[in-house]
């Protein structure tokens, strides 16, 4: 398969500090239109940063991010506005609204965004809990009454509803036994490969991983530090990549332990 | 003593900043007002929630201090026998002070703090954040809705405190102190103003939009889970409280001042 000229995102030399502490430094990335990129490392090691400054929810301090070879960084309200259209994700917690009902955080988008009409939005609503296994009565429902699974599997509903062209998945298994993780799984490479998404994973949990991407990049110290097929993982003679995939705590990567 | 200097300097800048942070949250709320969308079903229920949930507490103050109001200038004015002007004294302490400050306080405490936890929980949850990604602007669809509704929603909790406040003197001053009913009321109406009503009515919509605002800022600033949602709580309330009384003065040097 040929690769488009044009990535459907680039990001370049992106740089994002909180106050002295540097998260991102100089990151370059690119995916491919309907690519799943799942980019993997540790806790802190800035892979949230790099998807929120995508989304526009953080402000780099330096570099270029590049949708559909259109500059993103300091891009005018209404522009922004529109560019969110493409986007959806899935937060780590969920981030579902306490105070709506299921079926209407998953419309959410589509009422208050795109000024659809609340019941038509409903009807799209509830095919995409049908699609992520949720029945209509659990629309009724609030999120607090939910488990976490279910959470998640909302939260997967709302990120599609609007069928968006990018979709970012926020440790999408985080906190779920390995078989609702796999459920879970399942669907993100179900519906990504039904919309045609492209879609940008993190997430520390390796059978994560190897199971929704058709390519693996590694964070660390605010760097792309190894990127390959995900058949490569296991051969990229990379001692970082070794170490994180195997969850060995001897390693070049040191774990910033603070004494008791 | 650079050390000492550094530390106050710091502390100094950083009130500026912050100074200049909530200016900066308030003329977007401000600008925000003239610009669509508006959201009025999300407006109608912080209306509801402000003014109509918020009716028991402020009318309960509101009378208690009516009462007392009539007990204290009565036992005072006895002492050079001016014991009529108690029902002047009620009212117009009603309607230009008590009524706006004791609700601003009330509601303060009450919603105030209410917005600052549920937009405080919404911040560390994520669910800001979510709100962008599903093409909603967070600050018309949270903070707006609140502004607007604490703008228009105190001043008609403060017209009902008033009439409220003003029925506790009477009560007090007919039941208690013996006056006759008739010359009480005819007092009450006689030295009040039209504008010792509308300014009160002002100041509770100077002190509607504080509320609202400190509650909206330091919510959807608040940051570090449970703890940072507390804190904001804390903030959102002793800041809305103090820049009402601050307010308050200068609303009364701009109203009644020489």
């Amino acid at each position: 398969m040929t690769r488009p000229a044009t990535p459907k995102i680039a990001v370049r030399g992106l740089e994002k500090s909180f106050g002295a502490k540097r998260v991102l430094d100089g990151l370059d990335i690119d995916c491919a239109e309907g690519e799943s990129l799942v980019i993997i490392g540790g806790s802190g090691t800035g892979k949230s940063v790099l998807v929120k400054c995508i989304l526009g929810l953080l402000r780099p301090e330096a570099g270029s991010i590049r949708i559909d070879g259109v500059e993103t960084i300091g891009m005018r309200r209404n522009d922004r506005a529109a560019l969110m259209h493409k986007f959806g994700m899935l937060f780590q917690g969920a981030a579902l609204f306490d105070s709506l009902r299921v079926w209407e955080n998953v419309a959410f988008g589509l009422v208050q965004g795109r000024g659809m009409e609340r019941a038509t939005a409903r009807e799209i609503a509830l095919a995409k809990l049908a699609a992520v296994g949720l029945g209509a009565e659990v629309g009724e429902l609030r999120p607090a009454e939910l488990s976490g699974g279910m959470q998640k599997r909302v939260a997967l509903a709302r990120a599609i509803a609007a069928e968006p062209e990018i979709i970012f998945f926020d440790e999408p298994t985080t906190g779920l036994d390995p078989i609702m993780a796999d459920v879970i799984n399942d669907l993100i490479v179900t519906l990504v490969r039904q919309l045609g998404a492209t879609a940008i994973s993190i997430t520390h949990d390796m059978v994560s991983a190897r199971k929704i991407a058709d390519r693996i990049a590694m964070l660390h110290r605010g760097k792309i530090i190894w990127q390959g097929r995900t058949a490569e993982i296991d051969s990229s003679n990379n001692a970082f990549v070794d170490q994180f995939v195997h969850g060995r705590a001897e390693g070049p990567i040191q774990m910033e332990v603070r004494a008791l | 003593m650079f050390a000492f200097l550094a530390s106050v300097g710091a502390a100094f800048f950083g009130f500026l900043a912050a100074t200049g942070r909530l200016a900066q949250f308030a003329l977007l709320g401000l600008a925000a007002l003239f610009s669509p969308p508006f959201y009025p079903r999300l407006i109608l229920r912080q209306v509801v929630y402000i003014g109509y949930y918020s009716l028991p507490v402020v009318g309960l103050t509101a009378i208690f201090t009516g009462m007392v109001l009539a007990l204290q200038s009565y036992t005072g004015f006895s002492r050079f026998n001016a014991e009529s002007a108690v029902a002047t004294v009620v009212v117009l302490s009603v309607t230009r002070e008590l009524g706006p400050v004791i609700a601003g306080l009330m509601v303060a405490g009450r919603v105030g703090a209410a917005m600052a936890a549920e937009i405080g929980t919404m911040r560390v949850t994520d669910q800001i954040d979510a709100l962008t990604t599903l093409s909603t602007d967070p600050f018309r669809y949270l903070v707006l809705p609140r502004l607007l509704a604490g703008l228009l929603t105190l001043p008609a909790l403060v017209l009902v405190a008033d009439i409220i406040g003003v029925f506790g003197g009477y009560i007090v001053g007919t039941y208690k102190l013996g006056f006759n009913p008739a010359n009480y009321l005819t007092q009450t109406e006689t030295y009040l103003e039209t504008n010792d009503v509308v300014s009160g009515l002002v100041k509770a919509a100077v002190f509607g939009f504080i509320v609202a605002l400190m509650g909206c800022y330091h919510g959807y600033h608040s940051r570090g889970g449970a703890e940072g949602v507390g804190q904001a709580t804390t903030y959102a309330v002793v800041s809305a409280s103090i820049l009402i009384l601050l307010s308050n003065y200068m609303l009364t040097a701009a109203f009644f001042g020489k």
